[in-house]
């Protein structure tokens, strides 16, 4: 199941908005979860668990810690996808 | 009397969202109106149970907060921040150092409409559905933490949990903060939100309810010959307590002194009310010794007065036993005949009404009583408010718990010039 990364971006973005109530539009794929957009660990736990569901993939636990930016979890999907 | 630090306790703040009301002002002109709060339950699963009635609270909380933060929080935790909220934004948000401001917000179940629909969760969906916010939502410390966290309150935050006298307890906890020299500011108060298929089934079964489906309204009923048990309601009381100096200080507005409160166990039974009302005597007549008045002195009490036909009774005597022959010139009010009973939030919301009643020296009604339980010899206030007099006055209000707990407080009028 392919996304592209825009598509993987936009859903993101959409999940953030959702949990976190930051605007999607300023979730960009060089922004911080923590220290841009306010999410805490425990609202990432969240974010994560949504975006598997949304895009039919598996983040295992231990690959959480290294998506620190909006990019590294659009990267991680569109890879995970494939 | 015993030196304390800080030796007289003072209300500066008050804050509620009720089933008369989504704040103090509304619940209190509903409470003088005599309106009920109670109706029936609009969830059809009320149709799994013998009781279809239920005192919601008047406003939904999820409405009032962010969606954001409200998603985060336990219903309970809902109405507790915005009884708080309100309490702290009418003490005039007062200038407190962190280290000296505390939080004691009880509730008597904590998040159960969480934890069980986090386990619904669980068997439907699976453990890794299960929300990372489960276990803050849930745990019964989770409203007080959840207000200490706004206020970034570090004397201490804390949860007395005691039934249905656990919103009470709160109150005096608090005030023995300030009084030991702990905290010269803190937030107390208590909340509930257990309107769900569940735990009203296990208060069904106890036969703890009244099942008057057909006539919401008149179904809470204390001291009326007619009752068959309490209505369930939900909200959240939440006040301002301040040492009188640091009140003083500031210049806040005074509403009136927590003067005393008594604290006692039945040791009778897990839920039936000890017949010989011993152990709530006690409980009023050491808050009376703690507040430094006599019996004479009390114009008013605020009744536990759950509208079930074993409680009601055992209260009122203890009343008899405790006051005496003064019993009977004291204007009782039992104003869950019109909220319902908010279990953990009934202390807290009733010691408002308490502090308010001594405030506007008006003693809110009962209502729903058509046939008076002739067993009951008290003075209690019926359908209309009643005029208070004029001086200083002092009042009680009383929440016992299932558990045999008893918590007595006593307020008084302050004298602001």
């Amino acid at each position: 199941m392919a996304h592209s990364a825009e598509e993987v971006l936009a859903g993101l973005a959409g999940i953030v908005e959702e949990v976190a109530g930051i605007p999607a539009s300023s979730v960009l794929m060089d922004k911080s979860f923590t220290d841009d957009l306010d999410v805490d660990s425990l609202s990432m736990v969240e974010v994560v668990v949504a975006a598997e569901e949304k895009f039919g993939v598996k983040i295992p636990d231990d690959e959480v810690k290294n998506l620190v930016t909006v990019g590294d979890a659009v990267n991680y999907i569109v890879k995970a996808g494939l | 009397m015993k030196s304390r630090p800080n030796s007289v306790v003072v209300v500066t703040g008050l804050g509620a969202t009720t089933p008369l009301g989504g704040d103090v002002a509304s619940t209190w002109s509903a409470l003088l109106a005599g309106k009920s709060g109670v109706s029936t339950i609009a969830g059809d699963w009320r149709e799994l149970l013998p009781v279809h009635i239920a005192a919601a609270a008047a406003v939904d909380p999820s409405e009032v907060l962010d969606r954001v933060e409200a998603r985060k929080l336990d219903r309970t935790q809902q109405f507790a921040l915005i009884a708080s909220r309100e309490a702290w934004a009418d003490a005039g948000s007062p200038e407190v150092p962190s280290e000296r401001l505390g939080v004691v917000i009880a509730s008597g179940i904590g998040g159960v409409q969480t934890l069980l629909g986090a386990y619904d969760t669980l068997k439907e969906k699976g453990a890794r559905r299960v929300s990372p916010y489960t276990v803050p939502m849930l745990m019964p410390n989770g409203s007080a933490a959840a207000v200490g966290l706004e206020l970034k309150a570090r004397a201490g935050v804390h949860t007395p949990v005691s039934a249905c006298a656990s919103g009470a307890e709160a109150l005096g906890y608090a005030m023995e903060m300030i009084r030991s020299g702990r905290a010269d500011v803190v937030v107390a108060g208590g909340t509930e939100a257990a309107i769900h298929v569940l735990p009203m089934a296990g208060f069904a079964a106890m036969m703890a309810l009244s099942t008057r489906n057909d006539e919401p309204d008149k179904a809470s009923r204390p001291y009326d010959k007619g009752r068959d048990g309490f209505v369930l309601g939900e909200g959240a009381g939440v006040v301002v307590l301040e040492s009188e100096e640091h009140a003083k200080r500031r210049g806040a507005k005074i509403y009136g002194v927590l003067a005393g409160q008594g604290i006692t166990a039945d040791g009778y039974h897990i839920a039936a009310p000890d017949p010989e009302g011993t152990g709530a005597a006690s409980a009023m007549r050491l808050a009376l010794e703690d507040a430094g008045i006599r019996p004479e002195d009390i114009v008013h009490l605020n009744a536990h007065a759950t509208s079930t036909p074993a409680g009601d009774i055992a209260e009122a005597g203890a009343i008899v036993s405790a006051l005496g022959a003064h019993a009977k010139n004291v204007a009782i009010s039992a104003t869950k005949s019109m909220t319902g009973h908010l279990l953990g939030g009934a202390g807290a919301v009733e010691s408002i009404f308490t502090v308010l009643a001594l405030y506007h020296r008006l003693a809110p009604p009962t209502i729903n009583i058509v046939d008076l339980d002739e067993a009951i010899t008290l003075d209690v206030v019926r359908d209309e408010p009643r005029a208070l007099p004029e001086g200083p006055l002092a009042a009680l209000n009383n929440s016992f718990g299932f558990g045999g707990h008893n918590v007595a407080l006593v307020f008084k009028t302050y004298d602001n010039d």
